[in-house]
């Protein structure tokens, strides 16, 4: 006997071991104490298809976020201006790149200039243009400075949902930045997916306003009021019917406080009527800001505002200093639990929109894994009684080769960390049918060479020998499209692209080296007189 | 034990038939992609973007009393119904309402209109539509990729006409799926596309076997004419070509019936696809390269 079969069988036991060492974990439940520690621990990873889940796609609207840095600027010149005395007529963003303010006179405009130049640097000043009797200075925003705001604020968008989510407890999440503006979240196993893309996707922009006195909400409108108010709405739910009725307010524009000062926020239970409110403490700033508003204020309204809807509008009855106030409002205990963990994750920087979501219910996972294993199963059968019928012996060979495969692949898949999706299951059912192939390819040749009147043995070398390009062409061929699938597919098709190709790859080895072996043991000494095929 | 006993069948003259009945698959199949292009074809929401939902009811539910009662409630949708399990596939393509409250109106709709029928949601889907539209580009692009890789690889281990026909005989297969799909008014979706891509390059394994033999018995220099040497070629590997193509075929159709709904309409492309594939090797591919050869030849001579 020659060399050849004594490595390639080591080669098989080698692969063998390491696929159902690496395939422990998944096929029992529970490990012995002396597995831990270097002996692989990872069950293959299920795809959301098959365990249940959420998965979303969000697109980060980045040019809010531009535009609310320079609504900050805005802000920010118009107390600079004013703390230093200097009359203007308004300080705005104008469109999506740029700040302006109007002045009453030239006079003003150098201050101003010099100004601007100081505290902005890298804004791009813009010459000065007179508009009916007003100067306007205006400052642009670079294409580069404001990819660097779109980009930053995906990034802590992303920060922010992975807060939320761990705060949420899932186990397991993926959340991932894709492209330019997309953040992918997966959420194996989730129970209650709404509450979850509610909690994922609200901006939680929390404001602090001061309610205008002076106007009546019930006659105001938009055309009304004066241009530094602004009207919103509380919604009231109806815990008996549930209906929801919109109560509008009348709100001072300016922003007083906002969420960034807030230390903590936790839900407790109002002892007085048992409804919950969410705690919150500020910071030090937060603390002193709110000291001094609420002493500045005292009998007006202070408007609690989440994402333009307002939460509630008490009465501040008296200076509060210490730092710590409350939101009620008419939430249930889940509300409230979410709202403190969206306070306390943080605002996200921009509005993000749902443009992908795709929720499996765990029922239909564990019923889609069912009917996978019994097809694959009866492809098994199907296939094994075929090949046994048609070739007998040899047929068995390549019965075995088939499983070896299978073997392997799994083995592989778990190896590598990869993806089993329903489409992903569905290859290796196809894998079952195509892994004899190259068998059939060979025996039909080894058939031939037979009739021909070769030895068995001489029959069987050139069987493999001539086949050999026929099934390595078909193998690359097969193998170009599961790599352009790869490429382009996402989720389910990708699983489905990662098992075909580590199929036929694998396929390859077990189909020419596998199942020669077997043939090369029994006839290997070449006086075997028969072939069973 | 063998099913085919040696053959001699003149597939190369029957090519006039075989020609014909390939045209009409493939007008079929270009009719299909128009419309798919038009969006005139039943298209799944990954493509067009929109909602659907796998509700599993406790009772039957009538699918025209669930039409009417969304269709009331302003959502005009396309149901499907699973007998086993009393399940509804409900598709919404387009609705006024925006996309995220969808899932949910449809939902409210079945709680408030079929109070005493509990159901859980087994599944459901919303695509925005600027991600269809980048799924589409990226389908056509992994198309074409794969077909201008399939030809590369073929022609550089054949010849180039070889490489052609093999080409031609892909897309015929592609085509006919299409029409399949088309003529049953299947969801054309990414499962689909998967599946064609699939079969685009399994279906080649049989056009290469065949291939080999013909390159094989061209080389033994006899006197015979092309016609016949692509004839005799093919027969001698009839067998082959129709066992490897059962073999996957067996594993497809266990696929098909045993698989479940998610699936099901992926086992029958595959399916279609493994038949149509046979077809094309025997029927498309060798004849387009015998046709060719004799060109060549008699204009050589």
């Amino acid at each position: 006997m020659s060399k050849g079969p004594a490595w390639r069988i080591c080669l098989i036991v080698a692969f063998l071991f390491l696929s159902l060492l690496y395939l422990t974990p998944t096929l029992f439940a529970k490990l012995p104490s002396w597995w831990q520690g270097i002996l692989p621990q990872d069950k293959i990873h299920l795809g959301l298809d098959l365990q249940g889940g959420i998965h979303l796609v969000m697109e980060v609207e980045t040019l809010k976020a531009v535009e609310g840095a320079l609504d900050i600027i805005a802000t920010d010149l118009e107390d600079t201006m004013n703390s230093k005395n200097i009359r203007f007529r308004s300080s705005s963003r104008v469109g999506s790149d740029r700040v302006a303010v109007v002045l009453y006179d030239r006079g003003t405009s150098e201050t101003v200039q010099k100004l601007l130049k100081e505290k902005y640097p890298r804004m791009e000043l813009l010459p000065a243009a007179e508009e009916g009797g007003f100067i306007s200075l205006s400052m642009r925003l670079s294409e580069q400075e404001s990819q660097n705001i779109r980009d930053k604020s995906v990034q802590q968008a992303l920060e922010t949902i992975r807060n939320r989510i761990d705060q949420f407890g899932v186990s397991e999440p993926v959340i991932a930045r894709e492209g330019t503006d997309h953040i992918v979240v997966q959420l194996p196993g989730i129970k209650d997916p709404k509450r979850a893309i509610e909690l994922i996707g609200k901006t939680a922009r929390l404001e602090f306003k001061l309610v205008d006195e002076n106007m009546n909400p019930s006659v105001a409108s938009a055309g009304t009021i004066p241009e530094e108010d602004e009207i919103l709405y509380e919604k009231k739910v109806d815990p008996t019917t549930g209906s929801v009725t919109e109560i509008p307010y009348v709100l001072k524009r300016k922003t007083l406080i906002t969420g960034d000062l807030l230390t903590d926020a936790q839900v407790r239970i109002d002892s007085q009527f048992n409804q919950p409110y969410v705690a919150i403490e500020f910071n030090s700033l937060g603390a002193r800001l709110f000291d001094q508003i609420t002493a500045a204020n005292v009998g007006k309204r202070f408007a609690i505002v989440l994402d333009n809807t307002i939460y509630s509008a008490p009465v501040i009855r008296e200076r509060i200093s210490g730092g710590s106030a409350q939101i009620s409002g008419s939430f249930t205990e889940k509300e409230a639990s979410d709202l403190a963990i969206v306070l306390r994750a943080g605002a996200l920087p921009a509005p993000v929109k749902i443009v992908q979501n795709v929720t499996v219910g765990p029922s239909l996972g564990q019923d889609s894994i069912n009917k996978g294993l019994i097809a694959g199963l009866v492809g098994v059968i199907l296939v094994v009684l075929f090949m046994t019928f048609y070739y007998r012996l040899s047929g068995l060979v390549a019965n075995f080769g088939m499983v070896l495969n299978i073997i392997f692949l799994m083995g592989a898949l778990a190896a590598l960390g990869a993806t089993l999706t329903l489409p992903g299951i569905a290859a290796i059912v196809l894998l079952i049918g195509m892994s004899v192939d190259s068998n059939v390819l060979i025996f039909e040749r080894v058939r031939e060479e037979l009739r021909l009147g070769k030895t068995p043995k001489a029959a069987l070398d050139s069987g493999y020998e001539k086949a050999f390009l026929t099934i390595m062409d078909s193998h690359v061929t097969t193998l170009i499209t599961a790599a352009v699938l790869f490429q382009f597919g996402t989720g389910p098709v990708k699983g489905f692209a990662v098992s075909l190709s580590l199929g036929i790859i694998i396929n390859l080895f077990t189909s020419l080296i596998g199942t020669k072996v077997i043939f090369d043991y029994f006839l290997g000494t070449g006086r075997a007189k028969r072939i069973s095929i | 034990m063998q099913i085919i006993k040696k053959t001699n069948i003149d597939f190369i003259g029957k090519k006039k038939i075989s020609f014909i009945i390939s045209a009409v698959v493939a007008v079929i199949g270009i009719v299909g992609i128009i419309q798919i292009a038009r969006g005139a074809a039943n298209m799944g929401i990954d493509f067009t973007g929109g909602t659907s939902l796998q509700l599993k009811f406790d009772k039957p539910i009538p699918m025209e009393d669930a039409r009417r009662a969304l269709l009331k409630n302003g959502l005009e949708t396309s149901l499907q119904e699973i007998k086993e399990g009393n399940k509804l596939l409900i598709k919404v393509g387009k609705a006024n309402v925006p996309l995220g409250k969808v899932a949910t109106t449809v939902e409210d709709v079945f709680k408030k209109e079929f109070p005493g029928n509990a159901f859980v949601v087994e599944s459901s889907t919303e695509i925005g539509p600027a991600i269809g539209d980048k799924l589409r580009k990226d389908t056509l692009f992994a198309i074409v990729v794969s077909m201008i890789g399939i030809i590369i690889y073929i022609a550089w281990r054949f010849d180039f006409k070889f490489g052609v026909a093999a080409a031609i005989a892909t897309l015929h297969d592609v085509f006919a799926m299409i029409a399949v799909f088309y003529l049953l008014h299947r969801e054309i979706n990414l499962l689909f596309i998967t599946a064609v891509l699939t079969i685009a390059g399994y279906s080649l394994t049989d056009t290469v076997v065949v291939f080999d033999r013909i390159r094989e018995n061209l080389r033994k220099q006899t006197k015979e004419t092309m016609p016949v040497i692509f004839n005799r070629s093919i027969n001698e590997v009839l067998s082959r070509t129709i066992i490897t193509a059962l073999t996957t075929l067996l594993a497809s159709l266990s696929l098909l019936f045993f698989g479940g709904e998610v699936i099901h309409d992926f086992a029958l492309a595959l399916v279609v696809g493994i038949l149509v594939g046979i077809y094309s090797s025997v029927f498309v591919a060798s004849p387009l390269v015998a046709v060719w050869e004799s060109r060549g030849q008699s204009g050589n001579a």
